[in-house]
């Protein structure tokens, strides 16, 4: 279809910031990325540099003190009479009525910590049967109906008795099927999965990663797979974008980002993942430095101080642009494209 | 942030920070200077009275306040008018009247009757009184009470008495609580479930009927001093509870701690660790639960006084002063009585705002 | 469950019996005994006893005996309904008691019910808008709940009733019904007289437990299971009632254990300023006349009361706490 070819979402130079007491926090600091129906975004990052309040920015549920305070979120979404309509949902009200219908029935989310992330005191049909009622006008019984199909289909053992059950009652594979199924539950055409399998054991990581995939072939949803983990990027992912520091750093096809990296962010990352290649025993590199605090990021490229291939007097002082290197690859770094004087001095 | 102001957190002690952090609670700041104030009445009680609390008359009996006027021909000189009193012959009662051409004039640190301050410094100088008339027959500036004694001097020894067997109360407590609270929590196991199970017993009965059916025992004829060390027995006897969860808590968490390891490694005898470690590190937390104990303790006296269960005349406490305020009728037609009702409230509220700012600043990361 | 019901039973019962020991200590604790108490009273009014008689009187009260005997003596006749004697009415104590036990419990339950049905919404309030003006105002009218002991409350509701309605807002009756046996009309009566009581003991708990209410909702509002239900949207208001105020609600409950000591105490003594016929005055007229027996009983009825209180409560949470249900927390 030639309607594939565009994306479902689009985030255009997204800024979302936290104003703490103790100051302003940029957690996401001018993102930008499409999403594809039938294709999975993989988004990597060390811890903290804003890949969730990314997908909390998608949804419109950014907790205060946070708020997106740039940049533009494109949905295509599906009208009633079958065309395609795009939504800006950067300019509707958070708690709005087309927000609220948005959520949970186009965008689904699948949240980071499975074992919290379900009520610990409903059961998991009383929490699936809410959300389909909410956006569809089923009955209770067909809501229930559904519900069980939705347990079978994500993999759960006895459907008809795990819905009476409480999340308590789950391993947390279990669980995260539960919330996979939860998410599902109104057709989303986007799924968020924010590391779905950070807080599980190996084989039920590599589980629940079948699942997503089989799923997202089964119903051609886009996905957006969040995790810090690049090698289940390897594995899923079709689009990749690497963020550091609230920027996107590097963006391309699988293939360009782990066979031709630009970044030396995303060259350090891909260093760090253990290999059969690799020399027994021999110490993994590791990116040297830590991130810096989110309130005193560094001027200039945030990579920099931790860079090994930093130019000093560029590097420090400019701010690079996320600009192609290829056909789809786009990378943010002076090493490809030296700073031309409009970007002088750009330090907010 | 300034590095420089950064650098000085860093060096700053416990006591240091935990004033920065209790300084920005206005509330609890304006509290703790009400608070020193009250004491300060208790310090200062005989100054600030200018009556013998105990000097009783049958012809100046439910006097109500004196209004002071503060301007006389234009200037300021405080003043309150005379006052005659005679029976009214329908209801009984004794009634009074200003008396406008018997203006008494106000005068500050005057001499009154003899007490020694602080208990051992003999004076005679009092906060007000009067000039040329006996201040016992002339000034009531909160008007007196059915035996006409007069009811501001009474006041002020009431706050003393009041506030001090909260302190007494709570230091018992604290003793207690420490002690079966550290032992609790420092030996764990058995020791730390029976005294678990005998706090959780303490706390499931109701304060009040426990504490009048200890109070009911203490002797009718014990004297003053007696009475007032066994209330303060009695309501300790319950107060420590809360205290010894607090320690408790503190010393759980704090047994995990690696300078308790570290000390225990070193040979530290375990009265050493507890008492030269463990103690001072949570001394602050100690504080303010403390501070938060003391209002349950004031009101246990007040309540138990106001009963009849606690402290009994000649001592004069809050509770005992509103203990004539118990006949609804007396209170209507001299609502005067009810005026120790103020003070439990103010220092109750001051107490808890402190306890509150403390509590904050000893743990800004506690609930 | 069966454990966690099994241990709270035996709690509640080992409470209970550690209850009658209090209650028995302190029925001991006044210096000399019943009979001493009782020759007392007859040399009052002028009736001569031998100290054979005083003899006699205490080998029939058993008080020669050595104490725990005399305990389980006092054990074994309240098992039997025989509570003993109160001096000061020279009636049965059952019968003083009367249907006070009752009226208790009726002013009691009412006060938590009140609390509880001012804290909920307040401390929903609270946590949602935290740090909003009305959350403020709240917390300071919340601190004068807690800074106006009850009883002067009552003092001062009683003084302003008379002195502005010229009416005794005291007692739970209108004097008509007073002596009258139970009909309906009595118990709408009651309900009428009720809430001011209620009230004005419940008010000194509600400013605490709105503070228990905020904080555990304050925890669970930065739950994952409420980003979880937003992302599925859900309203606010419909997400906020459903999920986290129903998880905050199990803590809520399980302070009941604290409240009742918390509200018999305040009854007992806010009873006695509105002369309430409940436990509370009969309870003050017997210590102060060292009539101990009829003490000890109320001490040990209001004690009962709040161990059972507690128990109920406990199984209440075990009945809506899933987490409590299938033994994954110990306590709740
Ligand atoms: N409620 C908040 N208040 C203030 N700062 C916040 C808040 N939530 C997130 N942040 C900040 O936003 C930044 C990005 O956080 P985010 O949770 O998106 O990281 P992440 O990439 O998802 O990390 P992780 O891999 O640990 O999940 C962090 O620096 C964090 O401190
Ligand atoms: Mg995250």
């Amino acid at each position: 279809m030639e309607n594939d070819r565009q994306p479902i979402l689009s985030v255009r130079n997204l800024k979302t910031n936290f104003f703490t007491d103790e100051g302003i926090v940029r957690a996401v600091d001018g993102a930008s990325f499409d999403v594809r129906l039938g294709q999975t975004l993989g988004v990597v990052g060390e811890s903290g540099c804003g890949k969730s309040v990314t997908a909390l920015s998608i949804l419109r549920i950014v907790p205060r003190p946070g708020r997106i305070v740039g940049g533009e979120i494109l949905l295509r979404r599906l009208t009633e009479d079958g065309y395609e309509r795009e939504v800006a949902l950067t300019s509707l009200g958070e708690n709005s009525q087309e927000m609220r219908s948005i959520r949970g029935a186009e965008i689904a989310l699948v949240f980071q910590e499975p074992m919290t992330s379900l009520s610990p005191v409903h059961t998991i049909g009383n929490q699936i049967i809410e959300v389909a009622r909410l956006h569809r006008k089923v009955s209770k019984q067909e809501a229930r109906q559904m519900a069980v199909e939705l347990l079978r289909l994500v993999g759960i053992p006895r459907a008809e008795t795990a819905i009476d059950a409480y999340p308590l009652q789950l391993s947390g594979g279990m669980r995260q099927r539960a919330l996979i199924a939860l998410a599902l539950s109104c057709d989303p055409r986007l799924l968020i999965a924010d590391e779905p399998t950070t807080a599980l054991d190996v084989t039920t990581q590599a589980q629940i990663l079948d699942l997503l995939r089989s799923l997202q072939e089964q119903r051609g949803m886009a996905v957006i797979l969040i995790t810090h983990n690049m090698g289940v990027i390897a594995e899923m992912a079709d689009q990749v974008v690497v963020m550091y520091l609230g920027q996107v750093v590097e963006e391309g096809s699988v293939d360009d980002v782990f066979n031709a990296s630009k970044h030396p962010y995303t060259q350090a990352l891909l260093r760090s993942i253990p290999s059969i290649h690799s020399t027994p025993k021999a110490q993994l590199p590791t990116i040297s430095g830590t991130i810096p605090h989110p309130y005193n990021r560094p001027a200039g490229c945030p990579f920099h101080p931790r860079c090994p291939d930093a130019i000093s007097g560029v590097c420090d002082r400019h701010e690079p642009q996320l600009l192609s290197v290829g056909d789809e690859h786009q990378v943010s770094c002076f090493l490809y494209h030296p700073p031309s004087t409009e970007n002088e001095g750009s330090f907010n | 942030m300034s590095a420089v102001n950064e650098e000085r957190i860093f060096v700053a002690s416990q006591w240091r920070l935990m004033w920065w952090r209790f300084r920005k609670h206005r509330v609890a700041v304006v509290a703790t200077v009400g608070v020193v104030a009250f004491y300060l009445v208790v310090l200062g009680a005989d100054f600030f009275a200018y009556t013998d609390p105990n000097t009783t008359e049958a012809y100046r009996s439910l006097m109500p306040p004196q209004p002071i006027r503060f301007f006389d021909d234009g200037k300021l000189s405080p003043h309150v008018y005379g006052v005659v009193g005679k029976r009214d012959l329908t209801t009984f009662r004794r009634v009074y009247e200003a008396d406008p051409s018997q203006k008494v004039k106000i005068r500050f640190f005057v001499r009154g009757f003899k007490y020694e301050f602080l208990g051992f410094i003999p004076a005679d100088r009092h906060l007000i009184g009067v000039e040329g008339a006996q201040v016992e027959e002339s000034l009531f500036i909160l008007g007196t009470d059915s035996l006409g004694r007069d009811v501001w001097s009474r006041l002020m020894y009431a706050t003393r008495t009041s506030l001090t067997i909260g302190l007494v109360a709570v230091a018992l407590s604290l003793l207690l609580g420490v002690l079966l609270g550290g032992i609790s929590g420092f030996y764990g196991g058995v020791v730390d479930n029976t005294i678990q199970r005998l706090i959780e017993i303490l706390r499931s009965i109701p304060t009040i009927p426990l504490w009048m059916g200890l109070a009911a025992a203490v002797p009718r004829q014990w004297s003053v001093e007696q009475i007032y060390f066994a209330i303060t027995i009695v309501i300790a006897l319950r107060g420590w509870t809360g205290l010894a969860r607090v320690v408790r808590g503190r010393f759980l968490s704090l047994r995990e701690e690696d300078f308790v390891t570290a000390a225990e490694l070193a040979g530290c005898s375990r009265k050493r660790i507890i008492f030269r470690h463990m103690v001072p590190s949570f001394q602050s937390h100690i504080i303010a639960a403390v501070t938060l104990a003391i209002p349950a303790m004031i009101l246990a006296e007040t309540a138990l006084s106001f009963l009849g269960l606690g402290l009994r005349p000649p001592a004069i406490s809050w509770g005992v002063m509103l203990q004539q305020a118990q006949n609804i009728e007396t209170v209507a037609l001299s609502p005067w009585l009810l005026v120790a009702a103020l003070p439990v409230v103010v220092v109750i509220l001051a107490f808890n705002f402190m306890g509150d700012g403390l509590r904050d600043a000893a743990d800004p990361y506690g609930v | 469950m069966f454990a966690y019901f099994a241990r709270r039973g035996v709690l509640a019962i080992f409470t209970l019996w550690a209850v009658t020991v209090l209650s028995f200590i302190i029925i001991q604790l006044p210096p000399g005994d019943f009979v001493d108490a009782y020759m007392a009273q007859l040399a009052v009014m002028e009736t001569d006893v031998s100290e054979q008689q005083m003899e006699a009187m205490r080998r029939q009260y058993a008080l020669d005996r050595p104490i725990h005997e005399q305990y389980l003596r006092w054990m074994g006749n309240m098992f039997r309904g025989n509570f003993g004697t109160s001096m000061l009415w020279k009636q049965s104590v059952l019968d003083v008691i009367g249907d006070r036990l009752a009226m208790t419990v009726v002013v009691s339950l009412g006060a938590v019910l009140l609390t509880w049905a001012i804290a909920l919404p307040i401390g929903i309030y609270s946590a949602v808008r935290q740090y909003s003006i009305g959350d403020y105002a709240f917390t300071f009218v919340g601190f004068i709940g807690l800074g106006v002991p009850n009883f002067l409350l009552a003092l001062l509701l009683m003084y302003l009733g008379f002195v502005l309605y010229d009416a005794n807002i005291g007692g739970l009756f209108s004097p008509e019904y007073q002596l009258e046996p139970w009909s309906w009309g009595k118990v709408r009566d009651l309900l009428y007289h009720l809430p001011l009581p209620a009230l004005i003991i419940a008010l000194s708990g509600t400013a605490e437990l709105i503070r228990i209410m905020r904080a555990n909702l304050l925890d669970e509002l930065r739950k994952p299971y409420v980003i979880t239900a937003r992302a599925m949207g859900l309203s606010e208001r419909r997400l906020i009632l459903k999920y986290p105020v129903r998880v905050a609600l199990n803590p809520f409950v399980s302070t009941i254990g604290y409240l009742l000591p918390y509200i018999l105490s305040g009854s007992v003594i806010v009873s006695f300023v509105l002369s309430l016929p409940t436990l509370g005055p009969i309870l003050l007229g017997s210590l102060i006349a060292q009539d101990m027996f009829l003490a000890g009983t109320i001490i040990l009825m209001l004690g009962s009361l709040t161990v059972i209180g507690t128990f109920i409560s406990d199984l209440l949470l075990m009945w809506i706490d899933p987490r409590i249900r299938f033994g994954m927390v110990q306590e709740g």
